[in-house]
């Protein structure tokens, strides 16, 4: 313990309860207990806090499924496939690593829930069932009907007992070693002198009183930003407070400006707009029609995805029953294409009365198949909108659903540029490049929260006995303060009324399509609003008072819809979930380009930089047709990809590989390409490492630890995945599989 | 402001306060709820007179080859004449009391461990609760922990007996294909009240709580007993009706022995078919 | 379309408190969550509720509405008369915190004393194998959000606090429920089920069932079920002496 005497000088004002533990983690949603369950694992003694009750995380929300190349359904499904559709759904800005490690891992994730007691949906043969999702090109998400968020955060939670209950057995105290603390609230990160993470400080919403948690690793897994929208999907939580503490405490944002607008969000009645309508509605047989009966999709299939999807009503219903010998139904285009469909079509006069358009199933399957598959569903509509949907079609619209930008994250390790800060789940940026993909968000919850945990635990480690950072007390008097301001103000503005119009302002400014005049103008307002915000009060006490709450998380919102403004108004192309008036196509030369958010010097605003993007290892590139590179990369890029070319008109290699025509099975044995693998990583993790460390200034012994755990995670990668010959093969059926459905998702400039 | 000067919070919050809201109102429900309680109440009141009155009577409960179910099997040589099953009397003279005390206990032990029964019996007649989100007005409260409502487990043996006296009540019906004479190939409006009680004691049994337990809820593996499994799935789509098929076969049993009792009364002719 | 409502809600913290009248704007398609934040929002800052999806899928809004325990964000206005008066206050059964929110926390001690699922030891992850048919049952159960109305409404705990101690409620008796169902949970359930949880003190007048806001059958599906797995272990004679007989237990088949 460090400095114990800090401790007792600080009873002026406020009493502060304090805690010591080895890993906190901020959030309760699937990346936050999948990390704290890691960190147990290791021997940590772990803190999860929880803005909600405890199991309340809108993880719960998600509804279709969790993306895992198991192969259950169809068995040619495997992580390089995974792999192809994830960076194809983001339009080949996601980060190549991450993205690759998602892929790998996401089936052995989805299993160990098993082990914990989750019940997914089965096949006949008794294993985990996978359905079919916008964007995947099999079968392939594990999911129980339509609640799989809620199943995984349950099994979570009841892993996360299950641990307690053993720490019970042991020493008596089910909190021994992992605690929950239920309904508190973070606001401040808190460093040491070498800028290190010291510790957090927060308040328990019930009693308004402040608590100090002294750790020397911090994960950040707070989820998203979408609660700065009017319409959206997202629960009063989604305020963006880890995006906010990571830039107070020194960390970058990366690529803001990707935001996901799910496509169908119920429109009416007014109190539910933005809740979501499972993407499985139309997966199951749903269509979209607009307001004269238009089965409108098929006019806005883009050209690449063409000799994807059916050209013709019929041959789109055929799909559902026979997948191999039909094409998708365009309903089943990735989120941002069917998202911009039915805006385009409300702004033609073709919505509905109530601004969306008809999404029905009920025509389309027998009731009692739409109440067994939808159940939710079912439910939902019934009781909030009196809509029976075995009978009527739903009215629906997009919502502000997801982030895909995010806290910027070491691939591997899921650390910040602090010492002691990871971040996991939504609230990290990169793995989902410009766009997610349906059910991606609950496997990536899983696969980094476990390595966030990991790798806080191993920094951890690394500190040794005496190497614990201490927390300043100025920096927990000055959180408090900041903290206990709106109570001191009790004539100020209220909070309540300055949230609405910081939603009403990005949802209309920086919402779905994006004008750089109207970009230009939401800054402005956001520029009106800090002074506004100094200014709101809060009447009442301190005990669960939500007014004062929204007042602290407004704080938040602003900071992180600054970068999102700033970041939409900087990148001048349209990708994925960021789509520009003016510049309505992708630009391969944006695609090169990361935009890096960071608090400015005097920490009033936001800066923004350029960063170039993580070259795509060969391996991995090799994975894909040059044609479909073309419609991402420059021209500088595809000349010094002379060897992927060389490849793909002839296979080189040996002849064992040429001969690996029917790859399918060996692509499922070959785990995954080696040295290559690995070195390529080390390579990008060094770069990365001196960028951070160099930006420490002093970087004492402590660094060293941390390098030490990324340089172990590459030859981890390396040494637990299988030999090198196989990588050629695996490659060879990579690209087998791609010319067998030529020009998959070739998502290119003809979006609109 | 008084919450600031509170004192640090003890490590968790005392996980069974009595500091609930105090709201003075038992309820503040603004429905009927007391409706559905009260009529409970009524009609089984109302049957247990009434069946109490018949059971008492030992009389008038076998006419034109009809006999009412409060009576069968009627096993003792007080029976009158004809109604005993097949002569077969075990219980001889033995016994005093009306020959329907000893074959109610059984029935009567059936519905009175019935699983809804018991929902019914602990809201209408012991409040306990009398309807949802309304304070019950006992003390203590132990439900079925300890004797005697622990008996209530005993379920499935009424369950089991209850059985027998379908396919009895079932013989009855058949039986009542004869005319007064005994000769057979024929039918009245006795035969078919007799067979609708005896069908619809059959769907009351079959629904039951204790019969789904046993034909298949007791599994682990639904995969491994299929056809089991689909026994179960038929008895959990009765069990579904389980509340209905109480009432109704109550109302069944009741109107079979008042036919059979007005039949032998003279009050009514029992109408023949053929 | 728009009203004026009227409300009383339930203001105060365990030191006492009372139902305090409101009038309110009400707009079409509202549920009584919209009305509650619009209290907030312009009459009352500091007025306690808890909520998180707006969608009755995190069972984060409970409260009692007219006296009955509802979900506040899946009870809609249209279900009142336009004059008609609507009280809402918190859960009877816990410690209130303050308005609307209460100590939840008997829940949780409840949900710790119920023994984790327990796999067979000899199984690796991606090697379960399940049938559908063997899962429905717990699938139901876990449809579950934890919304805590059936804890609230249970007499056996709502009038006798008490039998906190010896009960689990509704919601943790579906838990042991649904491990006893789980087609590879390896711990038997039934005698903890009746001694450690108290299942003899349901006497499964249903309340739970008609509260649940997911339509969980929780007495048929879940609590009668138990407690005739209860019998087989405990009370019936003939089922223990065919388990003697046949050598293993007759229900793990």
């Amino acid at each position: 313990m460090t400095e114990p005497e800090n401790t007792q000088n600080v009873q002026n004002a406020e009493h502060i309860e304090r805690h010591s533990y080895d890993v906190v983690v901020i959030g309760a949603g699937g990346a936050g207990l999948r990390a704290a369950i890691e960190a147990r694992h290791a021997g940590k003694r772990v803190a999860i806090i929880s803005k909600s009750l405890f199991g309340k995380a809108h993880t719960v929300m998600a509804e279709g499924g969790a993306a895992a190349a198991m192969g259950n359904v169809n068995p040619k499904d495997n992580w390089q496939v995974h792999f192809r559709d994830t960076m194809r759904g983001g339009k080949f800005l996601n980060h190549f690593r991450m993205a690759e490690l998602h892929a790998k891992e996401a089936p052995d994730r989805i299993w160990e829930l098993e082990t914990w007691g989750a019940l997914f949906d089965r096949t006949k043969d008794g294993k985990i069932s996978q359905r079919n999702f916008g964007g995947h090109e099999y079968p392939r998400l594990a999911h129980v009907g339509d609640r799989t968020g809620l199943e995984l955060i349950r099994t979570l939670q009841q892993r996360v007992v299950a641990l307690q209950q053993q720490d019970q057995a042991e020493s008596g105290d089910f909190e021994a070693n992992l605690r929950v603390f239920a309904e508190t609230t973070i606001v401040r990160l808190l460093k040491d002198e070498q800028g290190r993470i010291a510790g957090a400080v927060g308040y328990y919403r019930e009693t308004g009183q402040f608590v100090l948690f002294e750790a020397p690793a911090v994960i950040l897994a707070t989820g998203g930003i979408g609660r700065s929208y009017t319409v959206t999907s997202n629960s009063w939580e989604y305020t963006g407070d880890g995006h906010a503490l990571a830039l107070l405490a020194g960390a970058t944002l990366v690529n803001m400006e990707f935001i996901q607008f799910h496509p169908t969000g119920m429109v009416w009645p007014p109190s539910v707009k933005g809740i979501l309508v499972t993407e499985s509605v139309r997966g199951d047989g749903g269509v979209l029609r607009n307001s004269e009966g238009k089965r409108f999709m098929f006019d806005y299939v883009p050209d690449v995805f063409r000799k994807q999807y059916a050209e013709t009503e019929e041959e789109a219903d055929r799909w559902y029953d026979d997948q191999e010998n039909n094409r998708r139904p365009p309903e089943l285009l990735p989120r941002d294409e069917v998202a911009r469909s039915i805006n385009s079509e409300v702004k033609a006069g073709r919505g509905t009365p109530n601004g969306g358009v008809y999404l029905d199933v009920s025509t389309r399957l027998p009731a009692e198949e739409i109440r067994r598959r939808l159940p939710s569903m079912y439910h939902q509509f019934k009781e909030l909108a009196d809509v029976d949907i075995t009978a009527q079609p739903m009215e629906v619209g997009p919502t502000c659903h997801y982030v895909m930008g995010g806290v910027e994250v070491d691939p591997d390790t899921q650390g910040t540029k602090v010492p002691g800060l990871y971040a996991a789940g939504e609230c990290a940026g990169g793995m989902h490049g410009s766009n997610r993909l349906g059910g991606n968000s609950l496997s990536d919850l899983l696969v980094f929260g476990r390595r966030a945990g990991l790798y806080a635990s191993e920094y951890v480690d690394s500190l040794g006995a005496g190497g614990k950072p201490a927390v300043a007390q100025a920096d927990v008097d000055a959180a408090v303060d900041e903290a206990l301001a709106p109570l001191g103000n009790a004539d100020g503005e209220n909070p309540y009324t300055l949230h609405h119009d910081l939603q009403v302002t990005m949802n209309t400014l920086v919402g779905i399509i994006r004008k750089p005049e109207e970009i230009g103008e939401a800054l402005t307002k956001l520029e009106d609003f800090k002074p506004r915000h100094h200014k709101v009060g809060s009447t009442g006490g301190r005990r669960f008072n939500p007014g004062w709450h929204v007042a602290l998380d407004l704080r938040n919102m602003l900071i992180v819809s600054e970068c999102v403004a700033k970041a939409a108004l900087e990148r001048a192309e349209s990708r994925g979930g960021h789509t520009r008036d003016d510049f309505p196509t992708m630009s391969s030369k944006w695609r090169q380009v990361n935009l890096i958010c960071s608090l400015n010097a005097d920490g009033t605003g936001v800066d923004l930089k350029h960063q170039p993007i993580p070259t795509i290892r060969q391996d991995l590139l090799e994975l894909f047709e040059v044609s479909e590179l073309k419609k991402y990369f420059t021209d500088e890029e595809l000349a010094g990809l002379a060897g992927v070319a060389a490849e793909d008109a002839a296979p080189a290699g040996d002849a064992e590989s040429v001969e690996s025509d029917e790859s399918d099975e060996s692509a499922e044995s070959a785990d995954e390409s080696a040295e290559l693998d690995a070195a390529v990583a080390a390579a990008v993790i060094e770069a990365e490492i001196e960028e951070s460390t160099a930006t420490d200034g002093e970087v004492g012994e402590s660094a060293i630890p941390g390098q030490k755990v990324k340089a172990e995670s590459a030859s981890e990668s390396a040494s637990d995945e299988s030999e090198p010959e196989s990588a050629q093969a695996e490659s060879e059926s990579g690209s087998e599989s791609e010319s067998a459905d030529e020009a998959v998702a070739e998502t290119a400039a003809e979006e609109k | 402001m008084a919450t600031d000067t509170i004192a640090p919070g003890p490590e968790a919050p005392a996980p069974l306060s009595p500091a609930r809201a105090k709201i003075e109102q038992k309820t503040l429900r603004t429905d009927r709820w007391w409706l559905s309680p009260l009529l409970t109440l009524l009609v089984l009141v109302a049957f247990i007179f009434y069946a109490t009155f018949r059971a008492f009577e030992d009389a008038y409960y076998y006419a034109d080859g009809l006999i009412s179910p409060f009576y069968s099997p009627c096993l003792s040589t007080k029976c009158v004449p004809d109604s005993s099953l097949g002569g077969f009397t075990p219980f001889g003279d033995w016994a005093k009391v009306s020959p329907a005390l000893l074959i109610l206990i059984f029935p009567l032990g059936f519905r009175m461990t019935c699983y809804y029964y018991r929902k019914a019996y602990y809201r209408a007649f012991w409040q306990s609760p009398p309807a949802c989100a309304v304070a019950e007005p006992h003390g203590k409260y132990t439900g079925e922990t300890r004797f005697p409502l622990i008996l209530n487990n005993a379920h499935r043996y009424f369950f089991y007996v209850g059985l027998i006296f379908n396919v009895i009540l079932t013989w009855d019906g058949i039986l009542a294909f004869r005319n007064a004479q005994g000769e057979w190939g024929h039918m009245s409006l006795g035969t078919l009240v007799l067979l609708a009680n005896a069908t619809l004691l059959w769907l009351y049994s079959l629904s039951c709580h204790s019969c789904r337990h046993a034909i298949g809820g007791r599994l682990k593996h639904f995969s491994k007993h299929p056809l089991r499994y689909k026994s179960w799935t038929l008895v959990s789509k009765l069990n579904h009706k389980h509340m209905l098929f109480a009432w109704i076969s109550l109302f069944g049993v009741a109107l079979a022995d008042a036919y059979v009792a007005l039949v032998s009364h003279g009050t009514f002719s029992n109408p023949t078919f053929f | 379309m728009g009203y004026k409502g009227k409300f009383k809600v339930w203001r105060g913290d365990a030191s006492g408190g009372d139902l305090n009248d409101f009038e309110v704007e009400v707009n079409e398609g509202e549920v009584v969550l919209d009305v509650i934040h619009r209290l907030q929002a312009t009459q009352a800052p500091d007025m306690a509720c808890r909520w998180n999806c707006k969608a009755g899928k995190c069972g984060s809004c409970s409260a009692e509405i007219n006296g009955k325990p509802r979900l506040m964000c899946m009870t809609r206005m249209s279900t009142f008369e336009e004059g008609e008066t609507v009280t809402v206050t918190p859960l009877r059964t816990f410690p209130v915190i303050k308005d609307l929110v209460t100590d939840v926390g008997f829940n949780y001690t409840k949900a710790r004393e119920v023994k984790s699922f327990t796999p067979p030891a000899d199984l690796k992850p991606g090697e379960y194998r399940m049938q559908q048919i063997d899962v429905e049952r717990s699938q139901e159960f876990r449809k579950c959000i934890e919304c805590y109305l059936c804890q609230n409404t249970c007499h056996a705990v709502r009038d006798h606090e008490e039998n906190k101690e010896n009960f689990a409620g509704p919601r943790y008796l579906m838990r042991v429920a649904e491990l006893d169902m789980h087609p590879l949970d390896t711990a038997d359930r039934k005698k903890a089920a009746q001694e450690e949880h108290g299942l003899g003190y349901c006497n499964i007048t249903k309340c739970c069932t008609e509260v649940c806001p997911e339509h969980i059958r929780i007495t048929d599906n879940a609590l009668i079920p138990l407690k005739e797995r209860v019998v087989d272990k405990k009370y019936d004679p003939l089922v223990w002496l065919g388990s003697k007989i046949r050598r293993r237990s007759s229900t793990d088949a």
